[in-house]
């Protein structure tokens, strides 16, 4: 396929290659570099494996130096870098360019520091987000952002990306989950954010960097804060003849004061096909099917499942079930956890979705979403976080069938524009990336653009560091400088003073 | 000298066009609850948003609220209250520590200063709640970002990047912030007679159980006096607030009760008298004592925090509290701020910052009142605030001289 338009090589770096190849193996000596066809294969995709390139060279610096050299030494060349985790975005963050080096943090793999006393892990980049979990939960501990790739995503990606999870309704995302970090600048210096106190002590760069997508810097090493595991969870599954029901139901799980570990919602087609795939015992005569998980102590959850039981039979639920075990809180999940692999495999191919709506406009996109598949002639299923009001659209296709992908990602398209007409926005986890940074302008003016580009030019002013991403234009740091004076007198006079 | 008093975001993007032609700098002001916060500005003129007030969405099942920048929060948090809401994040009130009356500021100061209160450490600060802003840079230049969904991640979050940058970077003029159920009860576990160390020790290990301890602080002898109308005396109380269901905080109480007994002497403080403890702890209400004797507002990690503090007296004379665990320190002077000393010492015990939250004017000129940056840090946010506000129109050199 086609892909999007990236920035064009610069055939002075295409044409040094060998040298920058020789220079990095310098920098970083050993297993580090990897320049041959096959050895880079493996890179030239990330999660959205629609879109792929060869990168130029691939790195894999295992020191903080190391990375330091490897930037300076492009920043003083002007060659571009595309800094890449564990390769899992789902909007092709880590799409390799023709003349980039690929920075890879893998490497970069240990956990360097538990302080339980105060609930905080200092990691390397490159740990899985599970594998932090891991490291603790022999004490009672986890890492409470926790994306669907946990088991692969690197926590330096989860800042990339502010990653979020069926359980930051209740946690938050990473940026509300993490205490500093340590990056590296394109230019080559080291800079530390935070720490294992809270806030900075100046602007809040942190805040800036969490979802920035490697194109502000990269990190080097990340301090969370780490959660006691809740004393129990509990789970209920209700099923409802109507997604406005369903809907309705959140908002007055809300509106009571409740706030759920998890609440998730299906349709009628993803309710099928997660249940033709693992048998998890669902309604299949419901439009809509809620999973409500309360955790916390067993006092409040037992507590709470009465009221939310009561809310849902005030909505006219049609079957409503509670988990009395474990066992059976998973079981609850394990459709809904299915999903994506069980639309996978009623179609050959799906596309997933991600945009972020006000919750009660679910009616009118679902709707919206039903004539919009009628006029592209494909199916769509849909997962949708209820409570923070994030949908996954799945839209089926056929790669295979020539200009279904193309019509499928035009479909995607719409449905991102539709989000952001009822207030909502492109993307609620996934990120831009590639994928939707032609659509930025549907959310974005152009002067919103340009201010997002400034915080860019006081990080990276040349653009070196993973260009082609998430801004459709990159205008020129010295063109944005320019002041624009609107000259003259006060232009006010009606203002009042005194 | 003018004050700009603007009712429409279209009025400061004209005051703003109209300093930036004129290189004529402004300072941007709220209330004016926390003016004295920062290097006393040289401005001729004022950018009063005090006017553009108003709450233009409020959807309660949504957990979102829009409101302009000059909305007094106190307004705000009795709106929201009547339907049983908060801002989770506690922002604390600085009028009192600065000798003005309470219940002031407005909730673009808010997010100006990134305020936040003892529920810092469970549901974060303002940064933490901010969904979406519309803002003029000081290149005279409106522009949103973010919106009013919690879930977002379409382009930079310059929301985050606007919070605690003391107007320095744009002037904001409209905000959104998510707002969450307030609790139905409180219930606060207080022990007495402990020092800084075992107090610490007893927080961690309430901050570490699964009783989801919304507030810990620790109230030295030095200071406890000064709480709920001299009403806790004889011993330094630690305490440790509980929120949520009432059978919940019930239960949870009791099993926190169970586990820091073997600290010290157990008690407890019902709702009313809680609510009341922990906004005196928030507004760090001891301190407030009318002068203007040096105040240090310190954050370091939780078990670091007396740490410092011993060592710190060893050198200057202070009367401390502490917050978040300990990783919040209030300190108040006897004498001379001692910056220095204190920002070594941080650095010491582990890294952190301070930040001299009240002193005369002219020790806040002489004395960097936000914590210095590392070389390579202040040159990044010196870059930022070029990018933002090229030629300083936006209270310039408030946080850190140029």
């Amino acid at each position: 396929m086609s892909g999007p338009l990236m920035p064009k090589a610069d055939p002075e770096t295409l044409r040094k290659r060998e040298e920058i190849v020789a220079d990095m193996a310098h920098i970083v000596p050993g297993e580090g570099v990897v320049s041959d066809e096959n050895g880079m294969r493996v890179f030239e995709s990330d999660g959205l494996t629609a879109y792929r390139q060869m990168p130029l060279v691939v790195v894999l610096p295992e020191t903080v130096a190391q990375v330091s050299r490897i930037l300076k030494y492009c920043h003083e060349r002007n060659i571009r870098v595309v800094p890449r985790g564990s390769g899992t975005s789902l909007s092709g963050g880590a799409l390799p360019l023709q003349d980039a080096v690929l920075l890879v943090m893998s490497r970069f793999n240990r956990i360097l520091e538990i302080d339980f006393a105060n609930r905080a892990v200092v990691a390397q980049p490159g740990v899985t987000n599970l594998g932090i979990t891991q490291a603790v939960e022999h004490e009672g501990y986890y890492y409470a952002p926790d994306p669907s790739s946990q088991i692969a995503c690197s926590i330096g990606g989860n800042v990339a990306e502010n990653s979020g999870g069926v359980h930051c309704l209740k946690y938050g995302l990473t940026a509300n989950n993490i205490l500093g970090i340590e990056m590296v600048l394109m230019n080559g210096e080291v800079i530390r954010l935070g720490g294992k106190h809270l806030d900075a002590e100046g602007y809040d760069l942190l805040g800036l960097m969490t979802g920035s997508e490697g194109l502000l810097g990269v990190v080097t090493e990340v301090t969370v804060r780490i959660l006691k595991k809740p004393e129990t969870a509990r789970a209920l599954l209700i099923g409802f003849p109507s997604s406005e029901q369903a809907g309705q139901c959140v908002a007055d799980i809300i509106g009571a004061g409740i706030i759920p570990g998890g609440m998730e919602m299906m349709d009628r087609p993803a309710i099928h096909a997660a249940e033709d795939f693992v048998r998890a015992g669902y309604p299949l005569d419901v439009e809509a099917l809620l999973i409500v998980e309360l955790d916390g102590p067993q006092a409040e959850v037992d507590h709470l499942i009465r009221r939310v039981e009561d809310i849902a039979a005030a909505n006219g639920c049609t079957t409503s079930r509670a988990s009395n075990s474990d066992e059976e809180r998973l079981s609850f999940w394990a459709g809904r956890k299915a999903a994506f692999p069980a639309v996978g495999r009623i179609s050959p191919d799906y596309y997933c979705m991600d945009g972020t709506i006000p919750r009660k406009e679910l009616p009118r996109v679902l709707a919206g979403m039903r004539a919009l598949s009628r006029k592209y002639g494909l199916r769509v299923a849909n997962v949708f976080h209820a409570g923070d009001g994030n949908l996954h659209p799945l839209i089926l296709y056929d790669a295979n069938e020539p200009g279904e992908l193309e019509n499928a990602e035009a479909f995607g398209a719409d449905i991102l524009r539709l989000c952001v007409q009822v207030g909502g926005v492109l993307t609620g986890e996934h990120g831009v990336g590639v994928e939707k940074r032609d659509l930025m302008p549907e959310m974005f003016s152009e002067e919103d653009l340009n201010q997002q580009i400034r915080v860019k030019c006081a990080f990276d002013p040349n653009h070196l560091l993973n260009p082609g991403k998430m801004f459709p234009q990159l205008h020129r740091c010295a063109e944005l400088g320019r002041m624009h004076i609107h000259r003259g007198r006060i232009p006010f006079p009606d203002i009042p003073r005194f | 000298m003018t004050t700009f008093t603007p009712k429409t975001s279209a009025e400061i993007l004209d005051i703003v066009r109209w300093a930036v032609s004129e290189e004529t700098p402004l300072e941007v002001l709220g209330h004016g609850s926390k003016r004295g916060i920062g290097r006393p500005l040289q401005t001729e003129d004022v950018l009063d948003l005090s006017g553009l007030a108003g709450v233009t969405l409020y959807e309660p099942e949504e957990l979102v609220l829009s409101a302009r920048a000059g909305t007094p929060i106190a307004e705000l948090e009795q709106l929201v209250a009547r339907h049983n809401q908060q801002f989770a994040f506690e922002p604390m009130d600085y009028g009192p520590l600065l000798g003005i009356e309470a219940g002031h500021g407005t909730i673009g100061g808010a997010l100006a200063s990134n305020l936040s209160g003892p529920r810092r450490i469970k549901a974060g600060a303002a940064r933490d709640h901010v969904l979406g802003i519309h803002a003029v840079s000081g290149r005279g230049e409106a522009f949103k970002s973010g919106g009013r969904v919690v879930k977002n991640v379409t382009g930079y979050d310059l929301s985050k990047g606007l919070a605690g940058s003391w107007g320095t970077l744009a002037v904001v003029t409209d905000v959104t912030f998510k707002v969450l159920p307030t609790a139905e009860t409180e219930r606060t576990l207080v022990i007495t007679g402990l020092d800084d160390a075992h107090a610490a020790a007893a927080m961690a290990e309430a901050m570490s159980s699964t009783c989801e301890v919304s507030g810990a602080a620790h109230l030295p002898e030095g200071v406890v006096g000064r709480f709920l109308d001299r009403a806790l005396s004889g011993g330094a109380r630690t305490v440790l607030r509980i929120e949520g269901f009432g059978p919940s905080v019930e239960y949870r109480f009791n099993r926190l009760a169970a586990l820091v007994k073997p600290h010290g002497p157990v008690d407890s403080l019902e709702s009313g008298e809680s609510r009341k403890l922990w906004r005196e702890i928030r507004d760090c209400r001891p301190f407030a004592d009318g002068t203007q004797a040096p105040v240090w507002r310190v954050s370091i990690a939780p078990t670091q925090g007396y740490r410092m503090v011993d060592a710190f007296r060893r050198a200057a004379g202070a009367n401390a509290f502490y917050d978040w665990q300990g990783g919040l320190v209030w300190l108040r002077m006897e004498a001379d701020p001692e910056a220095d000393i204190l920002r070594k010492l941080i650095a010491h015990f582990g890294g952190g910052h301070a930040t001299l939250v009240r002193a005369t004017a002219s020790l806040r000129e002489t004395i960097p009142v936000f914590h210095p940056q590392p070389p390579a840090l202040a040159a990044l946010s010196l870059r930022l605030k070029e990018q933002f506000d090229p030629r300083n129109i936006l209270n310039p050199e408030r946080m850190a001289a140029g």
